[in-house]
């Protein structure tokens, strides 16, 4: 707690420049919106969803993704500490690795992402005409934990590459930033193997698109049948237990820097 | 470098030829300097690919779900290399930056830069030139390439279109050298720059045409951003001008603007520059 309360009184003291950083981080969460507004300015359709049934999509995984970087985003940057060989500072405090690298940095600024994300679903889930169930409630909720567990897998699984390849760059936003941008949209307008790879393969398919086909009770486009969509965020968590294993590995594949 | 002659003072023409000599040497260390990270190349390369598919597939169907099959007056194919040559073209042009001036003017780095005989904005963009040369050949042919063989693409169909368009990225790899600069330079004044940085990375992935192309927009919208704002000339132009959107005097005519930005924003550099040499105080003893 102690860390937390650092951080936030340290970022807090440049005051212009935190100002600035909460709201352009505000911006870039709309702009993600905004981008699907102007593509359906252009069509009336993606993939044979309207905007308002695209737009439970959207809200879905803006707040799953937001909340997942604001609680474990941060582990990106342990591909800085590794390169630097600073894990050595973490690794020797009583303490363990994942939670004192997640609060060395808390972006307070991202926090603001959150509650836009939330905003957006609510919004969309008010003007999608949905037959509000108990089972549909309970499935939202399920759903989003569901997604808010999976994206925090990912982040965790890309970070570790980490560990092996030290200068793996930008190659996690694939999957972080892309996986969002998969999930942003109906899976059935991409195709062939891509679909496959991302949406079964990864689970990406299940953090956004089957949840919404359930909630607004819809047949999938692409042929499975209909409990699918009510067992998705299942999958998602099944899916989100292999990152763990693998970051413990990877912290102990850690090997400093120097001589 | 063998550019500068402490004893006597060479004549102004005699001078040309070196000062060419040493911005080539600097344009030279900053690809070598690039090329050595390969294992970064290689991960930039996958995840601008993995984004080309995405991108693709996205815009591929909104023109499906057109009446006229058009989206924003685009074909499919060329939607196709908007996308791709779009994915090559970001890291050429280093669309996304990095704040390594603003790092240097914290740490006082930049006290070793103002010492050299070159202008410091000569020497960045010499580096920068540099790295995008090296980016042109590793990260503008993988996706090109990439797409090539997954989708079918729009091949331009008149001649001048292929110098027009080496011109026009050449433009547009300038205009973003001078954005960046001008972004990172807030540091003279803010010391943290996350900020503007993020505000940088927001304009020039919307206004530039990253996220869609800009003919989506409502039109006195994107006219507007087109001669008010430089961004559109670091993306939107050069793949305009790739995929033959326009008639060709207008080609040309966007051409002349990112010209004129680029004029405009390197002026603005260097009065920046010599502003902030005169409030620059070095931390530390």
């Amino acid at each position: 707690m102690a860390l937390l309360r650092g951080q936030i009184s340290a970022q807090a003291s440049y005051r212009v420049s935190f100002a600035i950083d909460l709201g352009t981080n505000m911006v870039a969460t709309m702009l993600d919106v905004l981008t699907v507004l102007v593509l359906f300015r252009v069509t009336k359709a993606l993939g044979g969803f309207t905007l308002r049934e695209a737009m439970v999509m959207v809200g879905l995984t803006a707040l799953a993704f937001a909340a997942a970087d604001l609680t474990v985003g941060n582990i990106e940057r342990v591909k800085l500490y590794v390169n630097t060989g600073r894990l050595d500072a973490v690794l020797v405090r009583p303490l363990g690795v994942l939670p004192q690298l997640l609060l060395m940095d808390i972006p307070i600024r991202k926090a603001a992402r959150s509650v836009f994300g939330a905003t957006v679903l609510g919004v969309a889930l008010a003007s999608a005409d949905i037959d509000w169930t108990v089972a549909r409630v309970a499935l939202l909720v399920y759903a989003l934990l569901g997604g808010v567990l999976f994206f925090a897998s990912i982040f965790v699984a890309t970070a570790s590459v980490a560990f092996w390849w030290i200068e793996s760059g930008e190659i996690g936003n694939a999957f972080t930033y892309g996986g969002r941008e998969f999930t942003t949209y109906p899976i059935n307008i991409y195709s062939g193997w891509f679909r496959r790879v991302f949406a079964y393969g990864l689970g990406f398919g299940f953090v956004s698109y089957y949840p919404a086909l359930a909630l607004l009770g819809r047949t999938d486009p692409l042929g499975l049948r209909g409990g699918r969509g009510a067992r998705a965020p299942a999958v998602s968590v099944a899916i989100a237990a292999a990152p763990a294993a693998v970051w413990r590995v990877g912290v102990r594949h850690y090997r400093s820097t120097g001589s | 470098m063998g550019s500068v002659n402490a004893t006597a003072p060479p004549s102004a023409l005699r001078n040309i030829v070196p000062a060419f000599r040493t911005f080539a040497a600097i344009t030279g260390s900053g690809f070598r300097r690039y090329s050595t990270y390969r294992q970064a190349t290689v991960a930039g390369a996958f995840t601008n690919t993995v984004f080309g598919f995405l991108r693709t597939y996205v815009l591929l169907a909104v023109a499906a779900g057109t009446a006229s099959g058009l989206a924003g007056g685009y074909d499919r194919e060329q939607l196709v290399t908007f996308v791709w040559a779009g994915q090559g073209l970001l890291a050429v042009v280093a669309l996304w930056g990095s704040t390594e001036i603003a790092d240097r003017i914290r740490t006082g780095d930049v006290a070793s830069d103002l010492l050299r005989p070159v202008h410091p904005i000569t020497m960045y963009l010499a580096a920068d030139l540099g790295r995008a040369w090296h980016a042109v050949l590793t990260r503008f042919v993988p996706p090109v390439l990439t797409g090539l063989l997954f989708f079918d693409v729009y091949l331009p169909r008149q001649w001048f279109t292929a110098p027009l368009f080496v011109l026009s990225t050449a433009l547009a790899v300038l205009l973003c050298f001078a954005c960046r600069f001008l972004v990172n330079a807030v540091a003279y004044w803010l010391t943290d720059i996350r900020g503007p940085m993020i505000a940088w990375l927001i304009g020039s992935g919307v206004l530039g045409g990253l996220f869609f192309p800009l003919r989506f927009l409502p039109e006195p919208l994107m006219v507007a951003m087109w001669v008010a704002t430089p961004f559109p000339g670091m993306l939107q132009t050069p793949l305009d001008v790739l995929v033959e959107r326009d008639a060709p005097a207008m080609r040309c005519g966007l051409v002349a603007l990112q010209v004129v930005w680029v004029v405009l924003l390197l002026t603005c550099c260097t009065v920046v520059q010599r502003r902030a040499e005169r409030r620059l105080v070095i931390h530390g003893g």
